[in-house]
């Protein structure tokens, strides 16, 4: 761009600047936030004085969440949860992704599983019926009842499927001439030259196990079997219960002053702890990742 | 390669669909999908003969639509002002902080919101020092819908970015250079060449945006309602949701949710085809 080094353009430059940075703040100081109250006293947070910085500063809120054996099940359970859906996800994912970027010529009956496919993530049964199935398969109250329904990424099959038919065809030929199988093709040649596409939908995976709340909440009927993202929603659920009872806002303001906030945020912080380890990795990928595979040409 | 995921497919996709015949029943679990009473469209009949459905639907609409349009706006502004930071590391930082809302769950984020609107809570706090009422904002028919809209905007209008940020770097940096030689200025620059370089991306998302118009977002709206803003709150999933599943009412549950899916396909199918007639591109 030329550069016009006029005042008007500099202010103009100055004003853009300062939206932009104004923006990025908007959307960290909200969580700043709760780190801060996490780190404050009870009695500080009841105050709503927590700004920026902690007040009082104390770590009393964290050396009871090591006492509370509810939040660390829930958290291993999200764990295992995430890293089940993970292998599961990525193997079904690569497999279904590599027959489908072939061509019709080289692959007959690749659209009517594309069809098919492609019908399961535009229509679905609901919630109902998924969660009857769910209950027949005898999987209620068992974490394979978080893995399983999500089993097959739709969305993320498709995004690596395009990024698998943009790979120059002559790659694959090389292999062929080379004597390879399709399996070896699939291994020593699609996925390392994918890993944008696969790291981009692993952090899908990931993200959307670790942050799921809800199939918790339905299939889970026992609150000692509930995932973390379940547990920490059910926190608030007394509060809903009262307000259900027909409580006007002033008790709400009551019921809030009496409960844990400065507990509550700690323990929020502590459930978005491994979403920040992943995210710095795996940043630098899924933004090629998102523009390359979204749309087809 | 492809038989475990069809597999998968089949159970959880697949079988769900047969249970699609409960809606024309009187589905009583004890009996099963096989001994339960048909009833014809009898739940469907009753859906639209409820008194709240038109202000449930109106809600799901208002809502998505509002999410829809103020969330690409403040997408597009946001990446052609991100375009003109030079500072890289300024850059990269603004990118990493404004992206990372969209990868917190609705339950983290609700705190966040609870936090920053409740009556004494931050935007509060501003407000009176201005000299303005406090504000309601969880509690009130009113300003329910715009906090909501809001914060789902806060959320995702980073992430939404990227593609158009994308769009922006594609475009022939010559055009600038030339028109900054006819003594354009930054404005026009935009107007002229930037935002008609986007535009074929912009129509291709607004296109496929279109068939969310009744997702208007479970999550969120799970986690920061009440019976006090059921009235401009509840949207169709959290209907369902209340009624369906909570209230054991399966069958009325699933007339209501097959409703949501068809209107659902039919969008999706003929956006894609708009896609496809007025952009060149398609989803699938």
């Amino acid at each position: 761009m030329v550069q016009n080094k006029t005042f008007s353009a500099r202010l103009g430059k100055v004003i853009i600047y300062a939206i932009v940075i104004l923006l990025g703040l908007i959307c960290l100081l909200p969580l700043w936030n709760i780190v801060a109250i996490s780190f404050s006293s009870s009695e500080a947070v009841a105050a709503n004085a927590v700004g920026l910085t902690p007040i009082n500063f104390t770590t009393k809120a964290y050396t009871m969440i090591m006492q509370d054996g509810q939040f660390w099940r829930s958290f291993s359970i999200s764990i295992q949860r995430v890293i089940l859906s993970l292998i599961i996800n990525m193997i079904l994912i690569v497999l279904m992704a590599y027959p489908l970027s072939k061509s019709k010529r080289n692959f007959r009956g690749r659209n009517i599983y594309m069809n098919l496919i492609i019908f399961a993530m535009l229509f679905n049964g609901g919630m109902i019926p998924t969660y009857l199935v769910v209950k027949n398969l005898d999987l209620l109250n068992t974490i394979w009842s978080l893995v399983l329904p999500g089993a097959v990424q739709i969305f993320s099959i498709i995004l690596v499927m395009n990024f698998f038919i943009g790979v120059p065809k002559s790659l694959e030929e090389a292999a062929i001439m080379d004597g390879a199988n399709p399996w070896q093709i699939l291994i020593k040649v699609y996925i390392p030259i994918s890993l944008p596409a696969l790291a981009t939908v692993a952090l899908f995976s990931i993200v959307g196990n670790w942050n799921d709340f809800f199939s918790g909440l339905i299939y889970m009927t026992k609150v000692s079997n509930y995932p973390i993202m379940t547990y920490i929603q059910s926190l608030s659920i007394d509060i809903q219960d009262i307000l259900k009872a027909g409580a006007n806002s002033s008790q709400l303001e009551n019921i809030m002053e009496v409960s844990n906030r400065n507990l509550n945020a700690a323990k929020i912080v502590i459930s978005t702890i491994p979403l920040l380890l992943i995210y710095p990795i795996l940043q630098k990928y899924f933004i090629t990742g998102i523009v390359v595979g979204s749309v087809k040409e | 390669m492809l038989l475990p995921g069809m597999i998968f497919l089949f159970i959880f996709s697949y079988i769900p669909m047969f249970g699609i015949i409960m809606a024309f029943q009187d589905y009583i679990p004890a009996k099963g999908l096989l001994g339960s009473e048909f009833v014809g469209f009898d739940h469907f009949t009753y859906m639209f003969s409820l008194p709240d459905i038109g202000q449930i639907f109106s809600n799901t609409i208002v809502i998505a639509l509002g999410k829809i349009v103020l969330g690409t706006l403040m997408a597009i502004v946001f990446s052609i002002l991100l375009n003109e930071v030079r500072i890289k590391l300024l850059k990269k930082s603004i990118q990493t902080v404004v992206y990372l809302p969209h990868f917190l769950s609705w339950v983290v984020l609700a705190s966040v919101v609870l936090n920053m609107f409740n009556l004494d809570g931050t935007v509060n706090q501003i407000l009176t020092f201005f000299g303005f009422e406090k504000l309601n904002f969880l509690g009130s028919n009113k300003l329910f819908q715009p906090l909501i809209i809001g914060t789902d905007v806060w959320k995702e209008f980073g992430f939404n970015s990227i593609v158009y940020l994308a769009a922006i770097t594609a475009i022939d940096p010559g055009l600038h250079e030339a028109a900054g030689i006819d003594g354009a200025n930054w404005w026009k620059r935009v107007w002229h060449i930037t935002l008609p370089g986007m535009l074929p991306i912009i129509l291709l998302l607004a296109i496929l945006s279109l068939p969310n118009i009744l997702n208007a977002g479970f999550d969120q709206i799970y986690n920061l309602y009440s019976p006090m803003v059921y009235e401009t709150g509840d949207i169709l999933d959290t209907y369902v949701y209340r009624i369906g599943l909570i209230g054991r009412e399966y069958s009325f549950g699933t007339a209501v949710g097959l409703f949501k899916s068809l209107i659902g396909l039919v969008l999706i199918l003929s956006a894609n085809n708009a896609a496809k007639k007025y952009t060149d591109r398609k989803l699938f």
